[in-house]
Parts: structure tokens; sequence; C-alpha cells
């Protein structure tokens, strides 16, 4: 069903950036517009979601040119899907930031630049063109430079210069490929590729492609042999930005993933052994680099590395359950990924370290706090009935019913090295006697800042726990929405009519 | 580049430059040009000027900081795109003016968005150029 509406929330965050660029200088007038905005934001993704899920897949033709001439914009329940949780994390992100990010930093535009991210990573669900798709992309990646490299710490400029490499080399990598696909089908439009790919005579060449599609989106979203660029990069700029980064920025190159190896490049044997492989030694030295940090960011973003791999896994299964599972877990991990960053940003505020070992005694000090700390860490791990458990269960039920026993058997792996380095993580920090750190002089602690601030700071994260509390609690609809995203995934054919039906005379 | 030919000849070069950008920007669409190079047009005439006279006497002509043109091209470029919407047309439909104006031709939304653009890349470029010949 046509909707020029659906394109909403792309074209909000980009008000939302134009207008704080006219407030370049007043700082408290673009945290005031930040949190608005944001709700505002968050409404039009419910909005969007709602008439998907009443109406099914909307489709827009950018400029009225029908597809596949034209750009076309396409909100099926999986972009929608995506859609709000961006919005979410987006406006969680944008509230912690009115707290917790410096006036320095702010006034080089730290929030219309935080907004034309969240402009890239809406575009990108939304998009049904793979150019587009690119475009979004490459819009996403220069915001993050960005942000990666604002206030200049050296540590910073360290980590920006790994980050912005491999990113440059995975766009590169993508854009050959769409080249080279271009060259071969004739046409951008994804829906319209499905088809043309599938007659394609020489599949030698289309597998090609498809490791290159692999490579490109295996970059940015740190599967196994490509992931060193995201423990080294991750915990150098200010938390909030972490936190967005770990929570969206890979996810979005496994939505990628997801969205090419279903729709366009159906994997064959060879591929899915590929994606499997991939996916075990993702899960292994994901987890195994957690164990041996000592710095939380750096065991969190280890964790990020293990956790991509349980999402490759249910892609390298390929069955509806399997995918089920790993919809089910992007879900989960997307909120709580969010969190544990944020979360490693009050810590930072309360003890002026990260440093697992120098930190202790916080439960003693901070009862609340850690209680709400507690819930997104036991999520993490699976502790059942919190969210991870019922991803993790899909997914091992999936692996088993194929036949994938070894796979199954590094899934388990995955979660019981979380569960170590959480366990781990848990003792030092929390229940470790405390020693009394010395007090640094360019750390601004959480009780030195205004109240408002303080809230700022902890509201976010209770709404994200919360919400993670809801998809463990309530995982019963989310398993409807994700059986229902994983059966249009596997059945492709009421995308491509959505997208391709509306067709009426050539422009 | 303290010349006298060249600083003679950048007085004369700037109103010169600016005309043709803004040529340039109404005859794009149909024919080669556009906002993007009438802003880099534009932007050149005024980099020419501060090589001859100093950056503080271009600073003087304009008046105002040329970042504050981004988002003002943003805003404009936004609202061209987003105006079908309130008729229940797709995102960035161009809508056109039933008659020609005289001189500039054939006005519809994609004009309005290139001036938008028009006016980001000047911004852009002028904001680049001053902040780097301040610091060194």
């Amino acid at each position: 069903m046509n909707n020029p509406y659906i394109v909403l929330p792309v074209i909000f965050q980009l008000f939302t950036a134009v207008l704080l660029m006219f407030f370049w200088f007043r700082v408290n007038a673009q945290r005031l517009i930040t949190i608005i905005c944001s709700l505002i934001s968050v409404g039009i993704a419910i909005w969007l979601f709602n008439e998907v899920y009443n109406r099914g897949i909307l489709t827009m033709q950018a400029g009225e040119w029908q597809a596949p001439f034209g750009i076309t914009f396409v909100a099926d329940i999986f972009s929608a899907t995506m859609v709000l949780l961006t919005a979410i994390s987006g406006m969680a992100v944008a509230v912690f930031s009115t707290g917790s990010i410096r006036n320095a930093r702010l006034k080089f535009g730290y929030f219309p630049i935080l907004n034309f991210l969240l402009m890239g990573l809406q575009g990108a669900f939304l998009t049904g063109d793979i150019f587009n798709l690119y475009v979004w992309f490459e819009i996403i990646i220069i915001a993050s430079f960005v942000l990666i490299t604002i206030g200049g710490e050296k540590a910073q400029i360290e980590g920006a210069m790994k980050y912005v490499t491999m990113n440059l080399l995975a766009s590169a990598i993508f854009l050959t490929a769409i080249a080279i696909l271009y060259g071969m089908a004739g046409s951008l439009n994804m829906a319209d590729l499905s088809g043309q790919v599938a007659q394609i005579e020489n599949r030698g060449l289309v597998n090609v492609v498809a490791i290159l599609f692999l490579v490109g989106f295996g970059i940015k979203s740190a599967i196994f042999p490509l992931y060193f660029w995201l423990p080294a990069s991750y915990h150098t700029p200010p938390p909030a930005i972490s936190a967005i980064f770990g929570g969206l920025l890979t996810k979005v190159g496994v939505y990628a993933l997801i969205r090419i190896f279903t729709l366009i490049f159906i994997p064959d044997e060879f591929l899915s052994n590929l994606l499997i492989i991939m996916a075990a030694l993702t899960i292994l030295s994901g987890g195994l680099g957690a164990i041996l940090q000592v710095n939380m960011r750096k065991i969190f973003s280890y964790l990020i590395v293990c956790h991509i791999g349980f999402m490759i896994a249910g892609l390298g299964i390929y069955t509806e359950l399997a995918i089920l599972g790993a919809i089910f877990y992007l879900i989960h991990d997307i909120i709580v990924k969010t969190n544990l960053f944020l979360i490693s940003g009050l810590i930072f505020k309360l003890k002026g370290t990260l440093n697992i070992e120098k930190l202790g005694g916080l439960y003693k000090k901070y009862p609340k706090y850690s209680l709400l700390i507690a819930i997104p860490l036991f999520s993490l791990v699976g502790i059942p009935p919190l969210s991870g458990f019922w991803a993790k269960l899909f997914l091992i039920e999936g692996g088993y019913l194929e036949g994938q026993y070894t796979l199954v058997g590094f899934i388990l792996l995955g979660s019981f090295l979380t569960l170590w380095v959480i366990a781990k993580l848990w003792s030092e920090v929390f229940w470790k006697e405390s020693v009394d750190l010395p007090k640094k002089i360019n750390v601004k602690y959480f009780y030195e800042l205004k109240p408002f601030k303080q809230w700022a700071m902890i509201i976010p994260i209770v709404i994200l726990t919360v919400i993670s509390l809801y998809i463990g609690l309530a995982a019963e609809h989310i398993v409807v929405l994700s059986k229902q995203i994983s059966s249009e995934l596997m059945n492709p054919s009421a995308y491509i009519e959505a997208v391709l039906g509306t067709k009426t005379d050539m422009p | 580049m303290k010349t006298i030919i060249f600083k003679t000849a950048s007085t004369y070069l700037l109103p010169l430059l600016v005309l043709f950008s803004i040529f340039i920007l109404l005859r794009g669409h149909y024919l080669p040009g556009g906002g993007f190079v009438g802003g880099l047009i534009a932007s050149i005439a005024f980099v020419i000027h501060s090589f001859a006279n100093g950056i503080d006497q271009t600073k003087s002509i304009i008046k105002f900081h040329p970042g504050f043109l981004m988002p003002i091209g943003l805003a404009i470029a936004l609202v061209s795109g987003a105006a079908p919407l309130l008729i229940g047309e797709s995102f960035m439909t161009g809508l056109w003016f039933e008659e020609p104006l005289s001189v500039i031709g054939m006005v519809g939304s994609a004009l309005f968005f290139d001036t938008g653009v028009y006016l980001v890349v000047i911004g852009v470029t002028l904001t680049i150029i001053f902040t780097i010949s301040e610091t060194i």
C-alpha cells in the first residue's frame, strides 16, 4: 500500500538537526529541544509501527518515480520494528547526553550530529533501494566519524583512526559489490533484484558478489576475522556516544546482512556453512576477548562481538525458527547494549574510573542503582525469565532441529563465557570491598552535578531497563512479532509485491 | 599575493563571479549547473577576494559568520522536499508553478531545493577556508 508519510521518521530527524543548528552556541536551548524532539520521534516511530502492524507493508516512491526506477522506501514489519528501536535508543542516548556530555563538546555541534546519525539509521532501515542503503551508510559513518573524534582527546583520535580506516574500507567494498551487482542484474531496487538475481546463470559470480557484501557488512557489524577495529575504538569516546555506537551501528550491519541474505542472495550450502563457521568463531573470539579485559567498556565491546555471532548464527542456520531467534536477539540486544554503555557512563561518573580491578563496593554504597544495573546485566547473560533467555532458547532450538550440534555447542559456550564475564564484573565492581580511589581533578563526579543532570542520566537507564524487562516478561508479544518478521523474511513475495505491484504507467 | 593587479581585479571579480554563480544556479535542473556548482563558484569569489585583500576584509564584506548559511540552506532544502507531503504526494515530488516567470523560467520545488544546496555549499566552503586560514 502506498503511504507517503512513512518517510516521516527520517524527515523528522533532519528537521531536529536543522533546528538544533540554529541554536549552535546556546547549549541549554539545544538540551531542551533535544529532549522534546526525541520524545516526538518516538511517537512517530510508534505511529509507523502501529500503521504497519495493522495495515501490512507500506511503500513510498520518492518523487513519484515508480519502482524499480525510482528510490523506494519500504516499511515492512522488520523495518518498522528497527525504526521503533532506533527511536527508543536514540531518545535514551539523547536524554542521557543532556546530563553527561560537557558543554565544550556540545558547542562543537554534538546534538545536531547525533540527530544526523539517527537520520542515517532510520533511512537505512526504511530504504528499499540498495544504492540508497549505501548512501545512508555513508551518512551514518560520516556522522559517527565526527562523534567519535569530537573533543579531540588523544585516545579518541587513536581509536578514531582504526574506526575510520576500517569503515572506509567496508564502504569501498560495499560500493564495489553494488557496482558488480548492477552490472549483472541491471537494477538497484532490492525487491526487483530478488527476482533478477535468481535468474542469473553465472552462479559463481553471484556467489562472489554475495561474499563481497558479506565482507562489507561483516566489517561494519564486526564478524569474526573483521572485528578488530571495534574493541579498539568503542571505549574511547564519551559513554553516550559509545552507547549509540554499541547499540545501533553494528546492528545496522546485521540488519543489512539479514535483509540481503533473505531477499537477494538466498544462501546456498557453501554460504550457509561459511556464515555458520564465521558465527561460531565470532562467538568464541568475542567471549574469550571479554574475559581478558579489565576496562568495563572494553568488556562490553568484546561482548558486542560475541553476541553479533548469535545473530549471524541464526542467519546461518536459515530456518524460520532460527531467524526468529536472531530477530528476537536483535531486538533484545539493541536495548540492552545501549543500556550497558549508558550504565558504564553512570559508573564512571560515580567512581571516576572504569577499571574493574580498582572499582568495588558499589552495592554497599548505592544499593538502588546496583539493583537497577543488575537487570540489564542479567538479561544480557540470559537468566530466565529476562530477555536474553528467550532469544537464545529459539536459536538453540533452531540449531538443534537442523542438526547443527557444533553451532549449538558454540552458542552455549558463548552464553557461559558471557555468564563468566558478567559474574566476574559483578563480583569485582559491586561486591568486592571498596578501595578509596584518588579523586581526579578533570572528572566531574555524579554528586557534583545539578539535580537535573543527575535525573537526565538515571531516567534513560530506568526506561531502557523497563523495556528490557518487558521484552523478557511479556516475551509472548515479542515472539509473535519476531515470528511475523521471520515468516515475512523467509517468504519475501509479499515484500516484492508491495514494492513492484503498485507499478502503474512508466515515467 | 598583494599585487595591485590582483587586488584591483578581485574587486571586479567578486560581483561578477557571484552573478555568474546565480546564473549557474538558475540554469540547473535541465541544463548543466545547479546549486552545488553555483555554490562553489560563489565561494570561489569570496576566496579570491580574501587572497587579494586579506581574510578580515572579506569578513567585513560578508558581515555574518558564513556557517550560519548551513542551517538556513538545509531548512530551505528540507521544506522544499517535504512540501509535497502536505498535499499527500511523495517526498521530493517536483511541484511546478503553472506559468514561467520572466528571466528565471519555470519555477518549481526543485529550484528551492537547489537554492538550499547553494547556500549550504557556500556556508560549508567558507567556514572551512576561514577556519583553516585563521589557524595558520
